[in-house]
């Protein structure tokens, strides 16, 4: 990539492979923490291809020998296929849904013999590789909000395909791409906006509507306070002031229960509600829960998931229980905890300290991955590597 | 464009870093700040897993355990993996149809989910046990045979001293919140059960196990190193002959009251009978709970431990102490005589105190033939002795008399429950008369053990071991020794010889001849045993349930032998009608025969076996069982008749409310029944505190008893 140095092993960007073979051996310890049982055989099972860990580190192996053959590819291949490649992308997901299989509540995953293959995940290499292309295509002024439109129909074509899918998480990963836009020249506005609304929708879950309400009208009096001046000179400003005061109330007061309760599945809104450690409001009277499906939804429901998630993290305290002494990784109490929610196992087993290390790496990761995506002369390449960081910070931070 | 924008790069950057900063933040919030999430952990996956040791045994001199551990056997399911059995042939072995079967498979998966083991049968009976244990291979996984200890009397007896252990309640977790019990524990709730708890219990061990979601043990924490083993609880040797209380129980089969037979040398209790008695086992196992309501119910009250939970008026048995204080005091000598001319008159000839056998008494021949009037007269010539200033103070040196000899106060025997008893004070007197409105006259009935005093029939006994010690005795006590020591001083008391005030030999010894006497020709001559020198009193009692008097209670107290006693025994038999020499004197010198003489006469089986066979249930009981019955039948009849006018509305529509009001009509007949005996559920102080009958005896003609 460094294109001064045409040779291959020059090209490479030590730091940020020796960071990522890092990752990839805390991710492997903490699924072999989170899955090793006593008296496992470790080699055994290492070739044999049956644990988690095993299977990681294969997927390692491979990912490094197809990193090989990108490395000695050139680069125009992708962009030449970039389009191709979304397209195919967005076949898959359709596929999803006539051969479709259910697994754990998604309908995202196809079944090849046994090797699961859940298609919107593929797809966000194709979308960055496609958003790169209509980037630095010579035609695109991405000052045009023409362009900016397109931009983001290729981004939220697979989105929406995913939220069809019950995929909503995946679907927001997608939101990310906003970024490299961003950085292409979107104006700030529209990102500052999409902060905004992100904002008064997670206010509008975590606080109760009446003080949010009044929280909001204090802030439009301060504001129409502070700006009493300019106000005196132009009376627009404080149309709009009350006109935005009134748009939040509206969103926060109906708009946004008026979605959870006829437009999304309960059981969306459910988690969405989860994501914040809140039950659902938006019930009907008639479905209100019992105090036993209240205890079962704590036992087993997605509530549990990140209660249980929260207890394994907090419990690590600051320099963790030590690997293999963590209680609550080790016996299952976490669901999922060699996929979803593998982080647990990290803070559990190595407590604050380790977590920092951990999410350390992954800044320096991202800063590196922006560092060398400045560096890159055609847009494209820039492009996909914002794409990639984009991506990275969004599955960090969820 | 790209260089406008380059400085965008940075914005990016600062994002991520935010991003971090609140993710890290809130790590920080989780991991450090908070410190409620370890505790959840530790609750999620630690289990704390008590190891209950085996609870001590309770030894009787011989050695013998009269309270026991052995293993019951449950059944145990794991619903999950009892897939694919022969349900049939599983179910002939356990002699359940297969419905019954799918029943309790539902119920343990309700219970307790399907992968996790529950009670499929509780305490197979044995033979269910070995047929089960034969054939458990063909069930494997599924099945499986778990033991639970429990307690057991290999002698059936001894059950009002032992006691049973129950789980302990709110209540019991408060008062002992250093005992380290938690709810579901069981302790000790009453007699040796309860008193020895601490030694008996044994030191519970700790199992710290690490449990996964579904509450699945996964193995022992950091290799058992939490871990703390249990220490088995300690045996209690008893001073107790279980031969004697077997037999002191079968004597008072069908009679309420009690023996208490002490070992004067000692204090040690070789008996304690208390009776009515039930089998201690009923209250082990899984018929606990039915079998407990059904005696805390009984009018009987067989859950009661008479001998030191009952307290009486010590009728005649009481002037053997009476002679003791004349003697001392120097009122009277053996030779000091006093006449009966049909009743006593020093307190004026109204309501004179009546004597059955008039004529002159010495000291001796009072006690011998129990001479009320002789009684009277030298329990006035203490009262009014003129070296006292005033009434109070005289009657205040005699409860100091009482209460040397063990009376009026807990002696501290070491099963639960004892009462105090009463011995009347100037104080008491003041409050009922008003200050100095009072004199002998007034309470001269307590004289002759009657009015205002009152005993339990420990008292008594422990009386009787201070007589034939000639003047000390030690705390009366069950348990001599704990096996490995006694680490709480529970025994320290019993180790001290007590010796309340100075009398002299000769004054027991004339006592000695008087009781002697009771035995060769008084009052308990019919229950001599040849061989033996037994110094006897007997006791009449007369008592009121309010204001009704109510069939006498009969006591005898004696000790034997005279020279070198090996035992100072009393007995009651509550409202049996008739003397003391009738009914406690016999059955009193049964138990003296029997435990010296380890066998009893073949001339006297006899009379061992009429005083089994007799039935004494007092009336007021006898009444009260038979309400007992019949309010029990009115419920069944009316749960028949209800299910009878359910029946009739099933079938009848048109005639629903004749039938109801007819049904209604006969039932209100049968309610009649136990609304004429409005005191069906009296509480049990009613039974055998002298509380009422005392005021009713303070004004009343005080009448004959010997």
């Amino acid at each position: 990539m460094n294109q001064r140095n045409p040779a291959i092993s020059k090209g490479i960007d030590w730091s940020l492979a020796g960071i990522y073979v890092l990752l990839v051996g805390i991710g492997l310890t903490a699924i072999f923490a989170a899955t090793y049982k006593e008296g496992d055989s470790v080699i055994q099972s290492f070739l044999k291809f049956r644990t988690d860990y095993s299977k990681q580190f294969y997927f390692f192996i491979i990912g490094t020998v197809i990193g090989f053959f990108i490395l000695l590819t050139d680069s125009k291949f992708f962009s030449a296929t970039a389009n191709l490649g979304y397209v195919l992308g967005i076949f898959l997901l359709l596929m999803v849904f006539p051969f479709h299989s259910r697994i754990k509540g998604t309908e995202s995953i196809i079944k090849l013999g046994s090797f699961n293959f859940q298609p919107a995940e593929f797809c966000k290499i194709f979308v960055a590789l496609a958003l790169a292309k209509y980037l630095s295509r010579q035609e695109t002024d991405f000052s045009k909000s023409r362009s900016q439109l397109i931009a983001a129909g290729i981004t939220l074509l697979p989105a929406v395909l995913a939220i069809l899918q019950s995929e909503t998480g995946l679907a927001l990963v997608y939101f990310s791409f906003f970024i490299v836009m961003y950085r292409e020249g979107l104006p700030s506005v529209i990102l500052l906006v999409g902060f905004a609304i992100a904002a008064l929708i997670v206010a509008t879950i975590v606080i109760a509507p009446n003080s949010l309400a009044i929280i909001l009208t204090i802030i439009a009096a301060c504001i129409i306070y502070m700006l009493r001046r300019q106000i005196k000179r132009r009376h627009r400003i404080l149309t709009s002031i009350i006109f935005l005061w009134l748009l939040c109330v509206g969103v926060q007061r109906f708009a946004v229960p008026y979605i959870f309760k006829n437009i999304l599945q309960k059981h969306q809104v459910e988690r969405i509600y989860d994501l914040f450690g809140k039950d659902n409001p938006y019930l009907k009277k008639g479905e209100s829960e019992t105090v036993e499906e209240t205890k079962k939804k704590l036992e087993s429901g997605s509530s549990y998931n990140v209660r249980q998630s929260k207890i394994a993290i907090g419990s690590g305290g600051i320099f963790g229980k030590g690997m293999l002494k963590a209680t609550q990784t080790r016996y299952d109490f976490v669901p999922e905890q060699r996929t979803d929610f593998i982080f647990c196992t990290v803070g559990e087993g190595f407590g604050f300290t380790g977590s920092m290390v951990l999410l350390g790496l992954y800044l320096i990761l991202l800063f590196r991955i922006v560092t060398v995506a400045e560096r890159q002369r055609s847009t494209f390449s820039r492009c996909y590597a914002y794409g990639v960081a984009a991506v990275f910070f969004f599955h960090i931070s969820n | 464009m790209s260089v406008f924008n380059q400085s965008r790069s940075r914005v990016i950057r600062l994002i991520f870093l935010i991003t971090f900063v609140v993710i890290i933040a809130q790590l920080f919030y989780l991991q450090v700040v908070s410190g409620k999430f370890s505790q959840l952990a530790d609750d999620n996956a630690i289990l704390r897993k008590t190891i209950y040791p085996p609870r001590g045994l309770v030894l009787d001199r011989n050695k013998q355990a009269i309270l026991n551990n052995t293993l019951t056997y449950d059944l145990m399911v794991t619903p999950s993996q009892a897939k694919g059995i022969d349900t049939t042939f599983f179910c002939r072995l356990m002699e359940i149809d297969t419905a019954e079967f799918h029943k309790r498979i539902i119920n343990a998966i309700l219970r307790n989910k399907s992968f996790r083991p529950s009670v499929f049968e509780a305490s197979l009976p044995p033979q269910k046990y070995a047929r089960i244990q034969e054939n458990l291979w063909r069930f494997q996984n599924g099945f499986y045979i778990q033991e639970r200890p429990i307690r057991s009397y290999p002698f059936d007896a001894a059950a009002n001293i032992v006691g049973y252990i129950g789980e302990v309640d709110s209540n019991y977790l408060k008062k002992n919140v250093d005992g380290g019990y938690q709810s579901g524990d069981y302790a000790g709730m009453t007699g040796l059960e309860a008193s020895y708890e601490k030694a008996l219990m044994g030191e519970r061990g700790i199992q710290v196990l690490i449990k996964d979601n579904f509450n699945r043990i996964q193995g022992s924490y950091e290799n058992g190193g939490m871990d703390k083993e249990a220490v088995a609880g300690n045996n209690l040797y008893t001073s107790l002959d279980i031969e004697l209380q077997k037999f002191g129980e079968k004597l008072m089969t069908n009679k309420v009251g009690s023996i208490v037979a002490i070992d004067p040398k000692t204090g040690g209790i070789i008996a304690m009978v208390s009776s009515p008695t039930y089998d201690p086992g009923e209250l082990t196992g899984t018929e606990r709970r039915k079998n407990f309501s059904k005696l805390y119910t009984d009018p009987r009250l067989p859950l009661l431990n008479r001998a030191v939970n009952a307290s009486y008026s010590p009728g005649s048995t009481f002037k053997t102490l009476q002679a003791l204080v004349g003697l001392h005091e120097g009122v009277i000598t053996t030779n000091t005589t006093f006449s009966c001319s049909g009743a006593f008159y020093g307190c004026g000839s109204s309501n004179a105190m009546k004597c059955l056998d008039p004529g002159t008494y010495f000291l001796k021949t009072g006690i011998t033939h129990s001479c009320n009037t002789y009684f009277a007269n030298v329990m006035q010539r203490v009262i009014n002795n003129p070296k006292f200033p005033s009434q109070d103070s005289s009657l205040r040196s005699w409860d100091n008399f009482m209460y040397a000899f063990g009376l009026g106060h807990r002696l501290g025997v070491d099963v639960p429950t004892e009462q105090k008893g009463n011995i009347p004070t100037p104080e008491d007197f003041n409050k009922i008369y008003g200050a100095g409105r009072w004199g002998f006259c007034t309470y001269r009935s307590v004289s002759i053990g009657q009015g205002e005093v009152s005993v339990t029939p420990l008292q008594v006994a422990n009386e009787m071991a201070y007589i034939a010690n000639k003047g000390w005795y030690f705390i009366p006590h069950i348990v001599d020794s704990i096996d490995g020591g006694d680490k709480f001083g529970l025994l320290d008391k019993y180790k001290k010889k007590i010796v309340p005030i100075e009398l002299s030999d000769s004054i027991f010894e004339a006592v000695h001849d008087g009781m002697q006497g009771v035995m060769e020709s008084g009052t308990g001559r019919g229950s001599k045993v040849p061989g033996i020198t037994i110094c006897g009193k007997t006791g009449t009692v007369e008592n009121y349930f309010r204001g009704v008097k109510q069939p006498n209670h009969s006591f005898f107290c004696a000790f034997a032998p005279r020279e070198n006693p090996t035992i100072a025994i009393m007995c009651v038999v509550e409202n049996s009608g008739r003397f003391g020499g009738t009914y406690a004197a016999p059955i009193v010198s049964l138990m003296i025969e029997k435990y010296i003489n380890d066998t009893i006469d073949t001339k006297r089986i006899a009379l061992a076996e009429r005083m089994e066979k007799i039935s004494l249930i007092p009336p007021l009981m006898l009444q009260k069982l038979r309400t007992k019955d019949s309010l029990q039948k009115v419920k069944e009849v009316e749960k028949e008749l209800r299910i009878e006018l359910k029946n009739m509305q099933d079938t009848l529509h048109s005639e629903d409310n004749v039938t109801e009001a007819e049904i209604k009509a006969g039932n209100t007949k049968e309610k009649k029944l136990p609304k004429e005996n409005p005191d069906t559920k009296r509480d049990k102080k009613d039974l055998i505190l002298p509380g009422d009958q005392r005021k009713q005896t303070l004004n009343k003609k005080d009448t004959v008893r010997r």
